[in-house]
């Protein structure tokens, strides 16, 4: 039976980038550790010598040359944006 | 006019080639039939100028003779593929506003053979529920009723506004992508055929990813063979997508024999759940009784690990989710927080991502962070990776063993009422796809046929899982098991 404290909760919420507030912090972690609680039942399979799948498909990446294919195309790849500034993506100041 | 939007796809293409009717007649059918739909809230963005004039443009085609099958088909397309110029936002707040200067690979190739696109469909947000309840444009509703019921019901999901349009005859097949089973228990639930293809016959370019090793997109129609048609145009190699099958697709529509003779089809001893209603029990067994009339051997087999299916499925999905979602941090499209005075770029990601995401994908992207943090990762993600490839070699050792397909219920159970698992565990919710998600996690191919109702009067479905690559012999076995079942109830008209 696992449990998700309050602190650790907290701790995957920053990791996960994903503002949580702190009251909602318990209820959170006591869903997480109900999810992880039914996770555990894969400890009851003896997994030794499998190997981690990889590839559900046996068959090896394909390759391709290592050259530009499309390209010149800024404003396209910036009409999305929330904020664009001359031909970037702009963002809160990051370095002071 | 009207049963126009009845038509099958198969029933559509012969009309159409016979220029008995016209592509803009049919799909202006559809887009007044869509109009009339909005209680079912499947179609979310409609997009009737482009039916119109791709309908226009494949009634030309047409004219010319030697049209594809689908030119002049009206379909609807999951908001999960990208469609350039067209509102595409996985049912997500974090994605509004969103225009994809680009086509996916499979929504260009359905273009390409000419078919009609009406609009973009509802879904789970991401594609992460199995009733629909997560999006953000609110729920889809089921086109079925209970019997002496007016309680609104779930369509299932992920794809929920794929399955009710096709079912409620708004357009005559539409794109689903599958998983853990947001395919299948969707076409269970609303009376349609649902195909899962093998992990790597469509291209999942420019679909918008939820968890990259289990996702597939396939069709969702009201026939076998309309499922063989839509494939047919949606499948096939893509270099821009390297996990996708360089092998020839054949032609799956001539493999509709219906001559089963001689097929062994293994029904598992595993998918026997306690507390599965007697209901769908009876189903199975008559499913298998079908086959077997139509000259299949049936077949005890044991798939041993089903029961650690679900829990690898709910460590894998979510670890894969929070790799595939960290890319919406609100710089380069969708939602962004608006900052308070002195916030930087961490409050920009943290508030981006807190409204810009509903609460079940929040879980889980929360859930994938930790199964994946340093300490854990072992514990968790690798032993799920090493079940799964016990899963993969149950499958294998029976198709060794000289299984030509598998036969399971699709769903638990019927359709549900909207907002009755509000207040159950989210673990409870993820029970939806317990005969579904070995697929997925195997990487096979596996259809969800309508076999019959419940006492309510709600659509059931029986699944067929094949080989990999074999989708034609698979839709083969559904086309036998469809005409036994012979299921050919619509929903009766209330919305």
């Amino acid at each position: 039976m696992s449990t998700i404290d309050t602190d650790t909760a907290r701790q995957v919420a920053s990791l996960a980038r994903i503002r949580v507030a702190e009251d909602d912090l318990p209820a959170l972690a006591g869903e997480l550790s109900n999810i992880l609680t039914f996770m555990e039942r894969l400890n009851e399979v003896d997994v030794d010598d499998v190997e981690p799948m990889t590839s559900v498909t046996p068959m090896r990446l394909k390759r391709r040359a290592d050259e530009v294919t499309e390209g010149n195309m800024q404003d396209r790849i910036l009409s999305n944006a929330p904020d664009a500034r001359e031909g970037f993506f702009a963002v809160p100041k990051v370095v002071e | 006019m009207s049963d126009l939007t009845q038509l099958t796809i198969a029933e559509a293409r012969d009309r159409l080639r016979a220029r008995d009717i016209s592509a803009t007649d049919l799909t202006e059918a559809c887009l007044s039939a869509i109009d009339g739909a909005d209680r079912l809230n499947a179609f979310v963005h409609k997009t009737p100028e482009i039916a119109l004039e791709r309908a226009r443009a494949a009634d030309a085609r047409l004219g010319q003779g030697d049209a594809p099958a689908l030119c002049g088909v009206p379909l609807g397309i999951k908001d999960l593929f990208c469609t350039e110029g067209v509102a595409s936002q996985a049912a997500s707040r974090i994605l509004q506003g969103f225009r994809p200067e680009y086509e996916s690979t499979v929504t260009r190739q359905l273009a390409d053979a000419g078919a009609v696109m009406l609009g973009k469909l509802n879904m789970d947000e991401f594609a992460m529920g199995s009733s629909n309840e997560t999006s953000t444009y609110g729920n889809a509703v089921n086109p079925w009723k209970r019997q002496d019921d007016a309680a609104d019901l779930t369509p299932g999901g992920s794809s929920g506004g794929s399955a009710a349009a096709v079912a409620a005859g708004l357009c005559l097949g539409a794109t689903g992508t599958d998983t853990g089973g947001s395919i299948r228990q969707p076409a269970a639930f609303t009376g349609i055929v649902g195909m899962k293809p093998t992990y790597g016959r469509c291209s999942r370019w420019g679909i918008i990813a939820f968890a990259s090793s289990l996702d597939q997109a396939g069709p969702m129609t009201r026939t076998v063979r309309d499922a063989a048609i839509m494939l047919q145009a949606m499948a096939g190699h893509d270099p821009k997508d390297s996990t996708s099958a360089d092998l020839a697709v054949p032609d799956f529509e001539a493999m509709l024999t219906g001559d089963i003779r001689g097929k062994r089809i293994g029904v598992p001893r595993e998918y026997r759940m306690e507390g599965m209603p007697a209901e769908i029990e009876a189903l199975w067994q008559q499913g298998a009784a079908m086959l077997r009339d139509a000259g299949a051997e049936i077949v005890d087999i044991s798939l041993p690990h089903t029961e650690y299916a679900l829990p690898a499925y709910y460590v894998i999905a979510p670890a894969e989710a929070s790799s595939n979602l960290a890319r919406y941090d609100g710089v380069r499209y969708g939602h962004r927080a608006t900052l308070g005075p002195g916030e930087g770029i961490t409050e920009m990601y943290e508030k981006t991502r807190a409204e810009g995401f509903g609460p079940e994908v929040q879980r889980r992207v929360m859930i994938g962070t930790y199964v994946l943090s340093a300490g854990f990762y072992d514990a968790y993600y690798n032993r799920a990776r090493k079940v799964r490839t016990l899963i993969k070699r149950d499958f294998e050792t029976v198709f060794a063993d000289g299984v030509d397909a598998i036969l399971t219920p699709t769903t638990p159970s019927a359709a549900f009422g909207l907002g009755e698992m509000a207040e159950a565990d989210p673990v409870q919710m993820y029970l939806n796809d317990v005969f579904t998600v070995t697929v997925n996690l195997a990487g096979l191919p596996g259809i969800s046929v309508p076999a019959g109702r419940d006492r309510q009067g709600l659509p059931l479905g029986l699944q067929l899982i094949g080989k990999p690559w074999e989708e034609g012999d698979l839709l083969n076995t559904a086309c036998a098991l469809e005409r036994a079942a012979g299921f050919v109830s619509r929903p009766e008209k209330w919305w």
